[in-house]
């Protein structure tokens, strides 16, 4: 621990720097109330484009990313890049996509993605579903950017046994905890500038310093190559061969279609004040997606350079390769980037998870007559909880198990896409059907999961993502992105399910959107607004 | 409920380039090969680097061309 003195000096110093400004955030674009999830959850939705794109860069692009996606091309090679590809689709894909979610939820004040189903379908039964699999799927999220501070914290040799070994992370969070609690969505919003500044500055230092110090790029892809050809799994090489292509566009396209269904997305999302920034931003954000093709390209250099990690723990690459490349100043600053970049993203889930819970849970089927106080008291105390159960999937779980969770998380969110993506844009499917279709993509989804291992490790269930085509009794080596198959169970599901429902003439639920508030812009009147003023009907 | 300006629309031809950004990185026979390398990546990596440009291109021009004038 002595020999990292200087690392541990400047991360504590950055840490409660951001930390502090995480407590003055609420007084930052001071609202007149805090007391309404407008402004606690979604920082008064008044998000111009310069915050929004440091907000949602800093929510898309977490810690973990920036441990984990080295930490696949150091072991797998290509296939670790799928991160580039899968950042570049997503944004013209939801270009026009967001701007609509956008416009809706502005005229109804919608707070999250299952508040919009229940207004779209008229089923609080849908948007129970919604928001249920939005807390599920971003629990384990969370609960991994504590392991990007963990593989931070072990790599300065700050780690122990047992409960106390816990305790610098338990510290961390706490801090978060009570910030979050505080500033609501502001907080996040202000500290992502100094993440991303952070971020910035080592990534470019480490693409000039450490290829000069290995002998240049050339040496350090022949370098790459040199290992994966010593080595007997058959998928890796610094190129993808015939077998792992499909997995490679399906994981990339199937992961670009949940990243922003996921709630902690849509806060970004409807924090911000009109179209245009939305728009701006779909253009700005891949800056983060060329930081990350760049960080992906750390697992090679520390390839070249020899890195070894601590222990089993492959997220410990990157701080090591740091650690062995930078003076030790500077790797203390590269570190906080990393274990910052771990808050930002852990508070914003928190409140999105917050919000599902006490918009669609609570307000729901505990107490309908919640007024916006009632609200972001619910709020506050639930963003609380969330963080405590991210912790105890760490200190009582394998962190393994974290991550398998998270994989099984995208495939889940992927199974709310129907109601909410096609929902953006029809009304054809039935209420009936998109719940049918729920629980055929879930079930599809455990069950393909479920039937991935992995020879190498020996482990059989739940041993990635990429299920092998053969197991459908195809004559193939090719392995495809189990979501993208349980996603294509749960619509024609749907589908069937829409189709039936209409014969036998159930009850389908009222929509209270109008095709005009899908185009609806800044300084247009909500419905809230209309509803104070006498004699206009009452839309929900 | 209307809201004014109801001939609003979000359609445009503009709107096809976004699908560009889409489907080229969705097309591993174009990036799959090691040469030829630029300053001294694999194509594989270049070339999808180069796809991000490629993105922004298309969403500034979409965002440009479709702006509704106030």
């Amino acid at each position: 621990m002595e020999q990292h003195l200087t690392e541990i000096i400047i991360f504590t110093a950055l840490f409660l720097l951001v930390s502090g400004m995480g407590f003055v955030a609420a007084r930052w674009r001071r609202p007149t109330d805090l007391a309404s999830l407008d402004e606690w959850g979604l920082g008064g939705r008044n998000f111009g484009s310069w915050i929004t794109w440091f907000l949602v860069g800093g929510d898309l692009y977490t810690a973990y990313t920036f441990v984990a996606v080295p930490a696949l091309l150091w072991s797998a090679g290509a296939m670790g890049f799928f991160a580039v590809p899968y950042t570049i689709v997503i944004y013209p894909m939801v270009f026009l996509v967001l701007i609509r979610l956008w416009s809706v939820s502005h005229i109804h004040g919608f707070v999250t993605p299952a508040d919009f189903v229940r207004a779209r379908f008229g089923s609080p039964t849908l948007a129970l579903l919604v928001a249920i699999t939005g807390i599920v799927a971003t629990m384990p999220y969370i609960a991994l950017q504590l392991v990007g501070i963990e593989a931070v914290l072990k790599s300065m040799g700050v780690t122990g046994t047992g409960m106390a070994g816990h305790l610098p992370i338990i510290i961390a969070f706490a801090i978060l905890a009570a910030y979050t609690y505080q500033s609501g969505l502001r907080a996040p919003a202000l500290i992502a500038f100094v993440k991303d500044t952070l971020i910035y500055i080592v990534i470019l230092a480490a693409i000039i310093i450490i290829p000069a110090k290995l002998g240049g790029w050339d040496v350090i892809f022949d370098k790459a190559q040199e290992k994966f050809a010593a080595s007997p799994a058959p998928g890796d090489g610094i190129l993808l061969n015939a077998n792992n292509q499909l997995q490679y566009i399906t994981l990339a396209f199937g992961s670009a279609l949940a990243l922003f269904l996921y709630p902690h997305s849509i806060t970004g999302v409807l924090a911000s004040r009109n179209r245009d920034v939305i728009k701006r931003n779909m253009s700005a954000l891949p800056a983060y997606s060329l930081l990350l093709g760049l960080i992906a390209l750390l697992g090679y250099m520390a390839i070249a350079a020899g890195t070894t990690p601590i222990g089993k723990d492959n997220n410990t690459i990157v701080p090591r390769l740091f650690d062995q490349m930078f003076p030790d100043w500077f790797t203390g600053v590269a570190y906080a980037a990393v274990g910052i970049g771990a808050l930002v993203p852990a508070a914003i889930m928190s409140i999105a998870a917050a919000n599902l819970f006490t918009r669609n849970i609570y307000k729901e089927y505990i107490n309908r007559n919640a007024n916006d106080a009632d609200e972001a008291r619910v709020s506050k105390i639930t963003s609380l909880l969330v963080k405590v159960g991210a912790v105890a999937c760490i200190l009582f779980l394998d962190t393994g198990f974290s991550i398998d969770l998270q994989l099984i998380g995208g495939v889940i969110i992927l199974q709310t896409l129907p109601a909410v993506a096609l929902g953006l844009y029809t009304r054809w499917f039935h209420r009936g059907g998109l719940i049918a279709g729920w629980i055929a993509g879930m079930t599809a989804g455990m069950v393909l999961l479920y039937n991935i291992g992995n020879p190498v490790t020996g482990k059989l269930h739940f041993a990635g993502s990429a299920f092998p085509l053969e197991k459908l009794g195809l004559d193939t080596k090719m392995t495809i992105y189990a979501g993208i198959l349980a996603l294509a169970v749960n619509l024609a599901v749907a589908a069937l399910g829409t189709v039936i429902a209409r014969a036998m003439k159930m009850a389908d639920g009222d929509d209270a959107t109008h095709p005009d508030h899908y185009l609806a812009d800044e300084g247009d009147p909500r419905i809230k607004d209309l509803d104070l003023t006498p004699g206009s009907p009452k839309t929900h | 409920m209307t809201i004014p300006n109801g001939d609003r629309s979000d359609r445009s031809p503009w709107n096809w380039l976004l699908l560009v950004p889409i489907v080229l990185p969705l097309l591993p026979f174009l990036f799959n090969s090691d040469e030829p390398r630029l300053f001294g990546f694999p194509m594989f990596y270049w070339l999808q680097l180069v796809f991000i440009a490629v993105g922004v291109t298309c969403t500034t021009i979409v965002y440009q061309m479709t702006k509704r004038r106030r």
